[in-house]
């Protein structure tokens, strides 16, 4: 084993946590996330030679995690066409995963999201990625990513409000025209 | 907007603080055992294979 194996190997231990919790964060469950790290570290590690050590190993792994998922999205999606019983169960939740109600309504919301608005407001809200970092691993313009970051944002406030006043502010026909005054 | 401070009625904020509590969940998590069998496997399937290219 060459130092620069090690090396390599070393570095992607250390991103290993945030890639985990990208992947929890696009996918929302437990079990596929986990098959989805695993996917990219078989994939990482046969093309170890094409990543510069010293270089962004966190940002060279999320880009190789998204790129599987999508992938594997178009696959499954030709799947759905033959078995209803498949999407329904691809769909299901698990939120009991996260400890408190808050965090359990904004998974919610956030699985709400069209996957590219969720998956640029990870990067740049969560991951800790500048925009330009996003737009890299999405393989996007950085206004792309700079508008649906702002799409996302604005969904989300939507999403949550209108839940929000259905507890104890406006009937649910209202809602909807009150949270849409509120962010614009 | 600059300087600032992220209020609790600010949405926007209350977005960020909830997805970064979300993401932090999981990644404060341990490694899971699985995945560092698998690096070991291959870090071992690539010594034997850089030993075979030797001999």
């Amino acid at each position: 084993m060459s130092s620069e194996n090690q090396e390599f190997k070393r570095e992607m231990l250390a991103a290993l946590p945030s890639l985990r919790a990208f992947a929890m964060s696009l996918i929302g469950r437990h079990d596929r996330a986990d098959d989805l790290v695993q996917d990219t570290i078989m994939k990482a590690w046969a093309k170890q030679d094409h990543f510069q050590i010293g270089t962004n190993m966190k940002a060279w792994l999320f880009t190789i995690l998204r790129n599987e998922l999508y992938s594997q999205m178009r696959k499954r999606g030709r799947e759905v066409q033959d078995s209803d019983g498949h999407l329904t169960e691809t769909l299901a939740h698990h939120p009991e995963q996260y400890g408190s109600l808050d965090l359990q309504d904004f998974r919610r919301a956030l699985d709400q999201l069209p996957p590219d608005q969720r998956e640029a407001i990870i990067l740049v809200g969560a991951s800790g990625f500048s925009y330009e970092e996003a737009a890299t691993i999405c393989g996007c313009a950085l206004g792309t990513i700079k508008s649906r970051v702002n799409r996302a944002r604005q969904r989300l406030q939507e999403i949550l409000q209108v839940r929000g006043e259905n507890d104890y502010g406006p009937d649910e026909t209202s809602a909807p025209i009150t949270s849409r005054a509120f962010v614009s | 907007m600059i300087g600032k401070n992220p209020s609790s009625d600010d949405p926007n904020a209350q977005i960020a603080v909830k997805l970064k509590a979300l993401f932090q969940s999981v990644q404060e998590e341990a490694i899971p055992a699985r995945f560092l069998d698998l690096l070991e496997k291959l870090e071992a399937a690539e010594q034997r294979s850089t030993l075979q290219g030797k001999e």
